[in-house]
């Protein structure tokens, strides 16, 4: 990334003498102060906004009552506790997001695998790959919905059509995707969306293999699954756990695609759309934000762990 | 991904098996595509063609599904410029705030300057959800609701903890010699960092910045709570389509490609950059 050109530049300013040793406290705030920004806004943008959400939550607040607001003391969160429809909510964000981050991350392993042999247009394959990725969210959880799912029109019942006629048949099965697995349909579509991210990064992986050491193994006489088993895998290993995490991260918000496809119907309301729904449609502001912070506290837990696998994952480049 | 390119020489007897596993990576690559195909295609088909089941691949091609999107309804102009500015701007505001952070984190660390590091990484990992409802009371009551700025500045919030990260990564790139020759030249912070340190890390700055597009052109949830009919972006624009009755598939292809197609342009043409990106800079 560095040429020589550059790091012969900056020469051209006289030099200054250094700070004296009485001025380290202001050049500890020196240091500091490029932070400083980024980090107020951060505190002010995020923070402040969840330290209200708990205030909120201990309060009796439905905007359809303004005159009822008050203290509520723990009766929100005795009612988010007693809510079967929370309780499904956070079963159906466990399966939603391991679901996706599973399914992807398989199949994104298996098509990098493909795609890390040198073969014909192997470029352009890489490149239709990617296309899922970077189609804008509520488009793609339109096109799943409306142009590939719908029972009438949809490709997938016209791709059975067009199989049946084939073999003569003119009874194809047409089912409603939707209505039948709505969990399902909402996963497929999300999986769409996210292989490709997972075949990225453990593509990106593959290709920073030692490969002498690979060869030295073949030409032992090791088997591809010998070498997939003990050498491939292990070195994926944080690759693997960088796009589970990372992917988890998303997933686990997701909002569009539930939103679109199912309108969070059918069983199919995760966590951020129930608090929508309670928030938006419901108007009762304190239960929104009890289910809130229950919801922050429970993430923190998970996040804690999850942390610690990110701080051995970015352990090789240490700061200066 | 110069290494794409630098494949491991495979041995000879590994040819033979070679042709299925290419003609496999194909058929994969084609079905993972197909919905975007099919997108663009019922785009350009007329209505009724649209809406036919076996579907109708080869019906002639018409450009009736953009005329309808761009000119049969509310105007889809105005959300596709506030998703613009909303992008544009918060990306400019991601990096003026990211660099200087990421330089005091990894040039010249402050102390404690992991836990720094996870603050913001772990703001990325609580649930947007949760602080939704604070915002869009702060909105109404100081009269921001429905204006793009409010989600310039959410949007801002957003990406910055991805940005800190990945410039992290990139700055640690730059070699220590370089430092030392600058300060003992007695150049200043800004001058560091805009004539020595910038011009090293400009590719990271551009992946940066990439993906930070990405994510605010992409935001829903937000944008639907906070914003009416002014500050509408194209995402919420795109909603109207949920509950669509009636012939309307090739419009709405029509519509998804347009949304889609900034993001599709900017990550086909930076695909190396994606993957650097979406890493927080981990993989390279």
């Amino acid at each position: 990334m560095t040429s020589v050109a550059e790091k012969t530049r900056g020469r051209t300013g006289e030099p200054k003498p250094k700070p004296s040793g009485g001025a380290s406290r202001a050049a500890g705030w020196v240091r500091r102060a490029p932070l400083l920004p980024a980090l107020i806004f951060m505190i002010v943008v995020t923070q402040l906004p969840f330290v209200a959400t708990l205030v909120i939550s201990f309060m009796d607040w439905n905007a359809y009552y303004p005159d009822e607001v008050g203290f509520a003391g723990v009766d929100n969160f005795r009612r988010v506790f007693t809510d079967v429809n929370m309780r499904d909510a956070v079963w159906t964000t466990i399966l939603l997001t391991v679901g996706v981050v599973l399914i992807s991350l398989l199949l994104g392993l298996g098509i990098a695998l493909l795609l890390d042999r040198k073969f014909r247009g192997r470029g352009a394959v890489r490149t239709m790959m990617i296309a899922p990725f970077l189609v804008v969210p509520v488009a793609a959880a339109l096109l799943w919905k409306h142009a590939l799912y719908n029972p009438e029109y949809g490709l997938f019942n016209g791709a059975l059509t067009w199989i049946w006629s084939l073999f003569g048949s003119d009874n194809p099965p047409q089912p409603d995707w939707i209505s039948n697995m709505p969990l399902w349909s909402v996963i497929f579509a999300l999986v769409w969306q996210w292989t490709p991210f997972m075949m990225l990064i453990l593509l990106a992986g593959l290709q920073g293999r030692p490969l002498d050491v690979v060869e030295a193994a073949r030409i032992d006489g090791a088997s591809s699954w010998q070498i997939f088993r003990s050498m491939t895998l292990p070195h994926l290993r944080q690759y693997l756990e960088l796009g589970a995490l990372l992917g988890s991260i998303y997933i686990v918000q997701n909002f569009d695609a539930v939103f679109t496809i199912t309108s969070g119907g059918l069983g199919t309301a995760n966590l951020p759309y129930t608090i929508y729904q309670i928030f938006y449609q419901a108007h009762d502001y304190g239960r929104a934000s009890a289910a809130a912070v229950i919801v922050v506290v429970g993430t923190i837990v998970i996040a804690t762990f999850a942390l610690r696998t990110v701080s051995s994952l970015f352990k090789e480049d240490p700061g200066r | 991904m110069s290494t794409l390119t630098a494949a491991p020489a495979v041995p000879k007897k590994k040819e033979r098996g070679g042709i299925w596993l290419t003609l496999l990576a194909w058929v994969v690559g084609i079905l993972f595509v197909l919905p975007v195909v099919w997108m663009v295609l019922t785009s350009l088909h007329s209505e009724a063609d649209a809406a036919t089941n076996p579907p109708a691949v080869l019906a002639p091609l018409t450009l009736e599904g953009y005329r309808e999107f761009f000119t049969g309804g509310a105007s889809p102009w105005p959300p596709l410029l506030n998703s613009l500015t909303a992008s544009i701007l918060s990306t400019a505001l991601v990096l003026l705030l990211a660099f200087p952070a990421a330089y005091a984190l990894s040039i010249k660390p402050v102390r404690k300057w992991t836990d720094v590091l996870f603050f913001f990484l772990s703001t990325k990992m609580l649930p947007v959800v949760a602080g939704l409802l604070p915002l869009y009371l702060f909105a109404q009551n100081s009269g921001l609701l429905d204006n793009i700025w409010l989600l310039i500045v959410f949007y801002t919030a957003m990406n910055l903890p991805i940005a800190v990260w990945m410039m992290r990564s990139f700055l640690s790139e730059v070699p220590v010699e370089m430092l030392e020759a600058a300060s003992m030249d007695g150049a200043s912070l800004t001058r560091t960092l805009s004539s020595v340190i910038a011009p090293v890390v400009m590719p990271g700055i551009a992946a940066t910045a990439l993906i930070c597009f990405i994510f605010s052109w992409n935001e829903l949830l937000f944008a639907r709570v906070l914003t009416a009919t002014v500050a509408e972006t194209a995402p919420v624009f795109l909603t109207s389509f949920v509950t669509s009755q009636g012939l309307f598939l090739a419009q709405l292809c029509a519509a998804a490609f347009v949304v889609s197609l900034p993001v599709l342009a900017a990550g086909f043409a930076a695909q190396d950059k994606l993957v650097q990106g979406l890493s927080l800079g981990s993989v390279k």
